[in-house]
């Protein structure tokens, strides 16, 4: 019908030959085919390790998962030899739930940290100091340098100089806040190091700079027309904040957060360090005890037994799942707020 | 008073006709402005805090503790900075001020962990430095030292040689993959290049350990291969290739899009346009990249920790037998109950912290670098406009 009103119009031949676009057709030359599959087959190699990763450690936790069955999701204790007299039981709950537990610590004490120091830097903090020293990029660098130290020095720190003074403040907690069930102590508790708590809170100044770096980008992302609208409408900072910069990141920062749970669940070796292995699931944080998968499998590696290592791998294979489904979820969610942004 | 000059009386009729300033006219407040006054302020409030918290520590000892001191006193601050912004400057300006305090002390509290760490490592490791420890090994290092025999004090040189190798190791066989990878997902991108941007995300949120877990079950146990330092370094680039190939795409977006076109115009195949245009533009940014990977792959304890196993003595062979590494060494002394033992846990600790830093700085300065040779090129390219070539017209070049 268009087709002739226009043509009506006198347009028609020029109409009908515009519909089909030109067909590009690009010659490559033998040595550009050759090199765009070797490209090609690198970015497959990402996808090849991550599968080997989860497929190995699935092969060598069978065994494990075979012995124990659902049951490995429902056991806290971790027996993994087996004698004539006392068969072989063990079960990833008790770690699942303490890898959970640290995670959850460090992210509620990490995430105001990083978001204040991010919108600091990005929104308070001078450019410069006194017209010369470039404040913010050095500020910059700092959490980059923060985000590169080693998690091993964070942990030889953590067990030397955070771990007495933390005990005091687990103890006063204990005696003054024991109306919060998670700030009880069992009776006759004395010792207050190598709690959950304390290795929380390690993780969480392990994990701030990660997050920190990641939502200043985001905010460093909000769009300047809006921006300077609020400004121009007579808004202070505070509420170009609250306005302006945390809606405009909110989808962001929760994949940020998330991002930094991953880290979280995962870290090992600060974690072992902190804690002392005991096998369990307890509401309280404060008290001596406890255990993460990856703090676990740091720990008990190379310790024999009939499943010894199996039901390691057993438990890191459920990390792994754990993680990756964390961390899809959370880059998912931020190329989604960037790319909206 | 009436004249003839038109002009004066127009400036008589205005003058009459404006309103009189009202008495009650608000100064103009910018939240924005930080004078002599409001540092005063600023001052002012921080010492009545400290002086109302110590008058509750110190003289009522209703609460006790450097830590809980800090946080009432930060509370009080904030309280008292508040209150006297509210009274001279209104409480706009006041709850403004109040949010930047707060955001501030946020910020003292993320980097006061780094500045105690730091000084931490540096103040129990620098007096422990000497030519021996980077010499000397821990083997033949007694347990107790006895009065009647020799006692040598041990060293990190096994360590240093390990991680240097690992490292060494861990860079050729990652680097490569790495960069191809990012070259893949920013010049020759396909129908998966999105999911392996995913994957390589997913990949570099993978638990290190878990990448020395993968290693232990894929190379050791199913190739029986055994404890080595190339089992380390497979582990460590399991950690590095996602880390760079993020870094180098990122350096390769900021490219020019006009340099690949002016290649492929001039004829170049897509190879030799990476790899003669593309590539040597990114060359520092590339570098840098680099460098924060092998900055993070070098602190990594956990995977060296189920692939290296370590060792107590001098093992230069890289691609069989346990070695060393300084993480690992930290990591097994760190709990030991001697003082010896501990103290080359310290001294580890500040080489390591020394090494990556130093990493660190190379790459900071190679970036900025190329970021002001970035900027200067932005300018030049917007320079053009002004120079006669681009009067020519086409009907010129015919």
């Amino acid at each position: 019908m268009t087709t002739q009103t226009r043509s009506e119009l006198g347009l028609g031949s020029a109409i009908k030959s515009a519909p089909t676009p030109l067909r590009l057709r690009v010659n490559r030359s033998r040595a550009d085919v050759v090199f765009r599959n070797i490209v090609k087959s690198a970015g497959f190699l990402t996808f090849l390790i991550l599968f080997l990763i989860g497929l190995f450690l699935l092969l060598r936790a069978l065994p494990a998962f075979r012995y124990m069955g659902w049951h490995f999701f429902t056991t806290t204790g971790f027996q993994t030899n087996s004698t004539k007299k006392l068969p072989a039981k063990f079960g990833v709950l008790a770690a699942l739930y303490g890898s959970a537990v640290v995670a959850v610590i460090s992210i509620i004490i990490a995430v105001p940290v990083s978001v204040s120091t991010a919108l600091f830097v990005n929104e308070y903090a001078p450019r410069t100091l006194l017209n010369k020293i470039p404040l913010r990029s050095f500020l910059i660098s700092l959490i980059d340098l923060m985000a590169s130290v080693p998690s091993i020095i964070y942990g030889l720190w953590g067990f030397f100089v955070l771990q007495p003074r933390m005990a005091g403040i687990s103890e006063w907690l204990s005696v003054h806040c024991s109306f919060v069930p998670f700030f009880r102590v069992p009776k006759g508790t004395v010792v207050f190091t190598s709690s959950y708590l304390i290795a929380g809170t390690l993780v969480a100044i392990m994990i701030t700079p990660i997050v920190t770096s990641m939502s200043r980008e985001l905010f460093s992302l909000t769009p300047v027309g809006e921006r300077e609208g609020a400004l121009a409408l007579g808004s202070t900072r505070a509420r170009v904040i609250r306005d302006v910069v945390l809606p405009f990141a909110k989808g962001g920062l929760v994949g940020a957060v998330m991002l930094g749970l991953g880290r979280a669940l995962g870290e090992a070796v600060a974690v072992s360090i902190i804690l002392s292995l005991v096998f369990g699931i307890s509401i309280q944080t404060l008290h001596s005890g406890g255990l993460t998968i990856a703090a676990l499998i740091a720990a008990r590696f190379g310790s024999g037994g009939t499943y010894g290592l199996s039901a390691l791998l057993a438990c890191g294979f459920v990390l792994f799942v754990f993680t990756l489904i964390v961390n899809l979820g959370a880059s998912t969610i931020v190329n989604r707020s960037r790319r909206a942004s | 008073m009436t004249t003839l000059e038109s002009g004066h009386v127009s400036y008589e009729l205005k003058r009459a006709t404006r309103p009189k300033p009202t008495p009650h006219i608000r100064r103009r407040i910018r939240p924005r402005d930080f004078g002599r006054t409001d540092l005063l302020l600023l001052i002012a409030s921080l010492i009545s805090a400290l002086a109302t918290t110590w008058i509750l520590f110190a003289q009522l000892t209703l609460l006790s503790g450097p830590f809980g001191f800090l946080v009432v006193c930060a509370a009080i601050f904030l309280l008292y900075y508040w209150t006297s912004n509210a009274l001279t400057n209104g409480r706009r300006v006041a709850s403004d001020r109040l949010v930047g305090a707060l955001v501030a002390i946020g910020s003292l509290a993320m980097f006061t962990p780094l500045v105690l760490l730091v000084g931490f490592i540096f103040v129990k490791g620098v007096g422990l430095l000497s030519l021996h420890l980077f010499t000397a090994t821990q083997k033949g290092v007694p347990e107790i030292c006895l009065p009647h025999l020799p006692c040598p004090k041990p060293g990190v040189f096994h360590a240093i040689l390990g991680t240097l190798e690992q490292i060494a190791v861990t860079v050729i066989l990652g680097v490569p993959a790495a960069l191809l990878t990012a070259i893949y997902l920013n010049e020759a991108p396909g129908k998966f290049a999105s999911t392996v941007r995913v994957m390589v995300t997913a990949m570099s949120g993978v638990p290190a350990i878990l990448a020395g877990a993968f290693i232990y079950a894929f190379w050791i146990v199913s190739f029986h291969r055994g404890f080595s330092g190339f089992a380390g370094a497979l582990s460590l680039a399991v950690i590095l290739i996602p880390t760079v190939t993020r870094g180098s795409e990122e350096v390769l977006r900021i490219v020019p899009k006009d340099l690949r076109e002016a290649s492929t115009a001039l004829g170049a195949p897509q190879w030799r346009t990476v790899f003669q245009v593309v590539l040597p533009t990114a060359r520092s940014g590339l570098v840098t990249s680099i460098l924060l990977g092998i900055a993070v792959a070098l602190g990594e304890t956990a995977p060296l920790l189920l692939t290296i196993f370590g060792n107590t003595g001098t093992n230069p062979n890289v691609m069989s037998g346990p070695q060393s590494a300084l993480p690992l060494l930290v990591y097994t002394l760190v709990k030991s109950p001697r003082q010896t033992d501990i103290n080359l846990a310290y001294a580890a600790a500040l080489v390591l912290f020394l090494m990556i830093f130093l990493i660190f700085i190379a790459a900071r300065v190679l970036a900025s670098d190329w970021l002001s040779k970035k900027i200067r090129n932005a300018r030049n390219r917007r320079a053009p406009d002004l120079t006669p070539i681009n009067a020519l017209t086409v009907e010129d070049l015919l």
